[in-house]
């Protein structure tokens, strides 16, 4: 049984599905932004699995600067978060309705 | 001499800013005064150019600045200073400038005093470039210009609701014929390419005579709406709810006769096409003796004065249907000097009388009004044309040119007419100024009018006598541009007869009048009298039912059909689709509203479904990218 | 075979590991399981022959965004049971299972995968590090640098966002000096 690039694909969509549903069911931020972890990971395997497949290094390049924004986002989100904790005690996605229409 | 042409043009402009600026004041005589003044500047200004044109003979042509050069398209704001504008320029700066000084003792007590004068500098500013422009778009802005100050000017006492009514009626009729003005404008650039008179005449000459008709037949509707020939005439006797002075310069000595400037300025597109120009004269035959059979039997002065105009410009336009456009010129001005004297003199008599308006109730005025009985009658009797006023020169010689083209019923129209008008001018005399003091009855107490405005008034009574003694100084001058055809009888025998007896039969008619309006058993009619209950009385005083029929088969179902359109289309069509639209925007946002609810979960997920959306839709493109063969083939089977 | 045996296990250990972390009502839980699906996800990278790739994600993910999270997790005070208020669940998995099933319809019809040519491609007798080393700091050169810059910006407003007030320690202040901050920080909000 031959493991292929559609393998992986389906994985990748699987894993990035399941990040979708974090992202809509998770109402504590910090627990939200696992979800986000979960999204970017599903999407790095199919670059490196696709990066394997076809012999292209290209895939592999940008999953090194997945990772890299990924880091980013952690350190800035976390400080945001921090921010926003000091202030209202509280991370709750439900609180923040500041930006009511 | 461009100095002197840009002055007369723009002083009357600057006083009508001038007066402009106090429109809100209280009444003040300064803006009175500035305007008269500038216009006398006009004046000055237009009599230099005259001088230089008598003397020279050379044309002042000038092109201040470009107004439209789009694609083929060049008109300039350019104006010409020939010899048939410069007669009009002075006719223009002279009554305006008689009438300046006149409404500034008349409207003495108006509490729109200021705006009165900043209204009329500008219809005389309106007036010159409409004269004054050497093209027809220039002519157009004129047109529209007068028409625009006469509007403001019969509504001038706009908390009358006549006032506002004839205003009204006086514009739209305008629009009407400006329509096909505007068309006849149109069609000359189409077929020649240009709007300067100069180059569209020179073209015209070899265009077809089917398309000139057309161009003289659209041009002439809008010169029959300006100068009220039939039938869009009702306007000019209803304009008579101005003040007078408007009525003496506006619809009497200028912007009425705009018309005939508009065909003697075209007549080089008119004597190619006879059969038009026949047509005019028909018209204005008819138009002559139409109005003057009105004037009979009208109790109210300034309407009888009216339908004389309108008579008078009939006989304009039968000069110039007859090609005789030189008379239809000289009648213009000799009629603009006496008529608006008449006009004048009328004035003095409304505010000796309190605004009275009906002869009846006056009858000897002459006691108290002398100077204005003088003034009057002079302009009566040039009116009526007895040698050796204005009125005779101007007037005989245009029955005279019908009889020497052959057109023997025109010819009897206006001969009758000229009895006519004579009859009923002297009516008019003879009922304010001898008789019996019958208003006396109604307790008025009558008054000579200011010494200044009989002053004013002066230099109109000497042209409309002397007038005529300018016919050959003036038929010299003007034939350097118009036609000039002279009109000379065969046999001088005919001549003499001819014109001895209709001066007789004008004298006579002149003395009936007298004998019949001027005894003292003269009554206020209270419509008992077997007269009153005739026929023709009825259909004469009625102004032969015309207005009543338009209003009753014209504005009426006009009135009915835009009640439809405003209920049913516009309301429930236009409007409905408008605030439907609208209504669908509005209640989308209101139920999107929902959407923006502020908590960022939520937007989670409807991120998620733009998501799904945009996936779906890159399935159900790639699958029809793939497929497109087979859904070609299946569409062309559904015949699209 | 053996590469079969290995991707279904470790397919199944990831997916449930992130099951748990979006699942889970203990945050605990949750970044315990994130951290060992991150740790699979890098077995799916050396299985690739992405070693390099690999050991970055232990490197990065398991270790400095792990460790980031769990001080996170700690100064939130996130240890005990997180109460959240779930909404329609049917929305959620429908949404989800919906955009998976299109993810792979695209991915199923072969549209996209046969224009696909190497860009560049994998360098012959070289091992995968020195593979990405070369095309690392030769043509992506710039977006390397750029990245770089980003990570700089990124740690510095992390220490700038973060980092007000730290001088202020809650546990040496007494009762009525943490009251006064939570006035003035009332105060603030409300402005």
């Amino acid at each position: 049984m031959e493991i292929g690039l559609n393998h992986y694909l389906v994985l990748s969509t699987i894993l990035f599905s399941i990040g979708l549903v974090g992202v809509m069911r998770r109402k504590n931020l910090l627990l939200l932004f696992f979800a986000t972890e979960i999204l970017l990971n599903s999407v790095n395997i199919a670059f490196a699995a696709i990066s394997h497949y076809y012999g292209d290094l290209t895939g592999q390049m940008f999953a090194f600067f997945v990772i890299a924004i990924a880091a980013s986002e952690v350190a800035v989100g976390l400080g945001l978060l921090i921010v926003w904790h000091k202030r209202h005690n509280n991370i709750d996605l439900d609180s923040m309705s500041t930006m009511k229409g | 001499m461009e100095l002197y042409l840009y002055i007369a043009l723009f002083s009357p402009l600057v006083g009508s800013m001038f007066a402009a600026l106090y429109g809100a004041k209280p009444r003040t005589k300064i803006a009175g005064v500035v305007p008269s003044a500038l216009l006398i500047t006009s004046l000055i200004a237009s009599t230099i150019l005259l001088a230089h044109i008598l003397s020279t003979g050379e044309i002042v042509h000038v092109e201040m600045m470009t107004w439209m050069a789009t694609g083929n398209l060049y008109i300039p704001f350019g104006f010409i200073v020939d010899q048939v504008s410069v007669t009009m320029m002075m006719v223009v700066t002279l009554v305006s400038s008689v009438v300046h000084v006149y409404a500034i003792g008349y409207m003495d007590h108006d509490k729109g005093f200021n705006r009165f004068f900043s209204w009329l500098s500008a219809f005389v500013f309106s007036m010159l470039i409409l004269v004054m422009s050497d093209n027809f778009a220039g002519l157009f802005i004129g047109w529209e210009g007068v028409g625009l100050c006469s509007w403001g000017l019969i509504g001038f006492w706009y908390h009358k609701e006549s006032a506002t009514w004839a205003a009204n009626e006086a514009f739209i009729m305008n629009r009407i014929a400006d329509l096909g003005m505007l068309i006849g404008i149109f069609l000359v650039y189409w077929n020649t390419g240009t709007l300067q008179y100069e180059g569209a005449f020179a073209a015209m000459q070899n265009l077809d005579t089917e398309i000139l008709t057309w161009m003289g037949i659209f041009l002439f509707i809008g010169a029959m709406g300006k100068s009220a020939q039939f039938p869009l005439h009702t306007w000019l006797a209803d304009a008579m709810e101005g003040p007078t002075p408007v009525s003496a310069l506006i619809h009497a000595a200028t912007m009425v006769t705009a018309g005939v400037y508009l065909v003697v300025r075209s007549n080089e597109l008119y004597a190619l096409i006879p059969d038009v120009g026949v047509f005019i004269a028909s018209l204005g035959a008819f138009v002559a003796m139409f109005a003057a059979s009105m004037a009979l039997v009208n109790r109210d002065i300034k309407r009888v004065i009216a339908y004389s105009t309108l008579s008078q410009l009939g006989y304009m336009f039968v000069a110039a249907g007859l090609g005789a456009y030189w008379v239809a010129l000289f009648h213009l001005m000799a009629h603009a000097f006496f008529k608006a004297l008449l006009f004048l003199g009328a004035g003095n008599v409304m505010h000796a009388m309190d605004s009275e308006l009906d002869p009846f109730k006056m009858g000897g005025l002459g006691k108290t009004m002398k100077a204005s009985m003088v003034m009057m009658t002079l302009a009566s009797v040039a009116l009526a044309g007895i040698f050796p006023l204005a009125g005779f020169f101007s007037k005989d010689i245009i029955i005279e040119a019908a009889f020497v083209e052959h057109h023997f019923i025109i010819y009897t129209v206006l001969l009758l007419t000229a009895g006519l008008t004579a009859f009923y001018s002297f009516r008019i005399i003879a009922l304010i100024f001898h008789g019996e003091e019958r208003y006396k009855l109604f307790g008025f107490h009558p008054h000579e009018a200011y010494k200044f405005m009989l002053v004013a008034m002066s230099p109109l009574l000497i042209l409309a006598v002397i007038a005529g003694s300018l016919k050959m100084t003036y038929f010299e001058m003007v034939t350097a541009v118009l036609p000039a055809t002279e009109y000379h009888l065969h046999s001088v025998t005919t001549y003499w007869i001819m014109t001895i007896g209709t001066q007789i039969f004008v004298i006579l008619a002149i003395l009936y009048a007298y004998k019949k309006y001027a005894n003292s058993s003269i009554k206020v009619p209270d419509g008992t009298s077997k007269m009153e209950k005739s026929f023709v009385y009825k259909l004469l005083i009625n102004q032969y039912y015309i207005p009543y029929s338009y209003e009753q088969y014209l504005i009426r179902p006009y009135r009915e059909l835009s009640t439809i359109f405003w209920k049913q289309i516009d309301m429930k069509i236009v409007d409905a689709s408008v605030d439907g639209i609208a209504g669908i925007i509005y209640g989308t946002g209101e139920k999107t509203r929902a959407m923006q609810s502020g908590n960022l979960s939520t937007m989670l997920k409807w991120m998620v479904l733009g998501l799904v959306i945009l996936l779906s839709l890159a399935v159900v493109f790639g699958l029809a990218a793939r497929h497109f063969d087979e859904i070609k083939v299946i569409l062309s089977g559904l015949g699209v | 075979m053996f590469e079969a045996i290995a991707f279904y296990l470790f397919a199944f250990l990831t997916t449930l590991m992130f099951f748990i972390t979006v699942t889970t009502s203990q945050a605990l839980y949750a970044l315990t399981a994130l951290a060992a699906g991150m740790i699979f996800i890098s077995a799916f990278f050396f299985i690739l022959g992405a070693d390099f790739l690999g050991a970055v994600q232990i490197v990065v993910y398991s270790g400095a965004v792990m460790a980031l999270y769990a001080f996170g997790m700690m100064f939130f005070d996130s240890t005990r049971e997180v109460k959240e208020k779930q909404g329609n669940k049917l929305i959620v998995s429908g949404l989800s299972i919906l955009a998976a099933i299109l993810v792979v319809l695209i991915f199923a019809a072969p549209m996209v995968t046969d224009n696909i040519v190497a860009l560049y491609p994998v360098i012959e007798g070289a091992g995968n590090t020195q593979q990405v080393g070369m095309v690392l700091f030769t043509k992506y050169l710039v977006p390397f640098e750029v990245a770089a810059v980003m990570l700089l910006v990124a740690m510095i407003a992390g220490i700038v966002l973060a980092g007000k007030k730290m001088d202020l320690s809650i546990t040496l202040m007494n009762d009525a000096e943490i009251k006064d901050m939570k006035k003035d920080q009332n105060k603030k909000v409300l402005s």
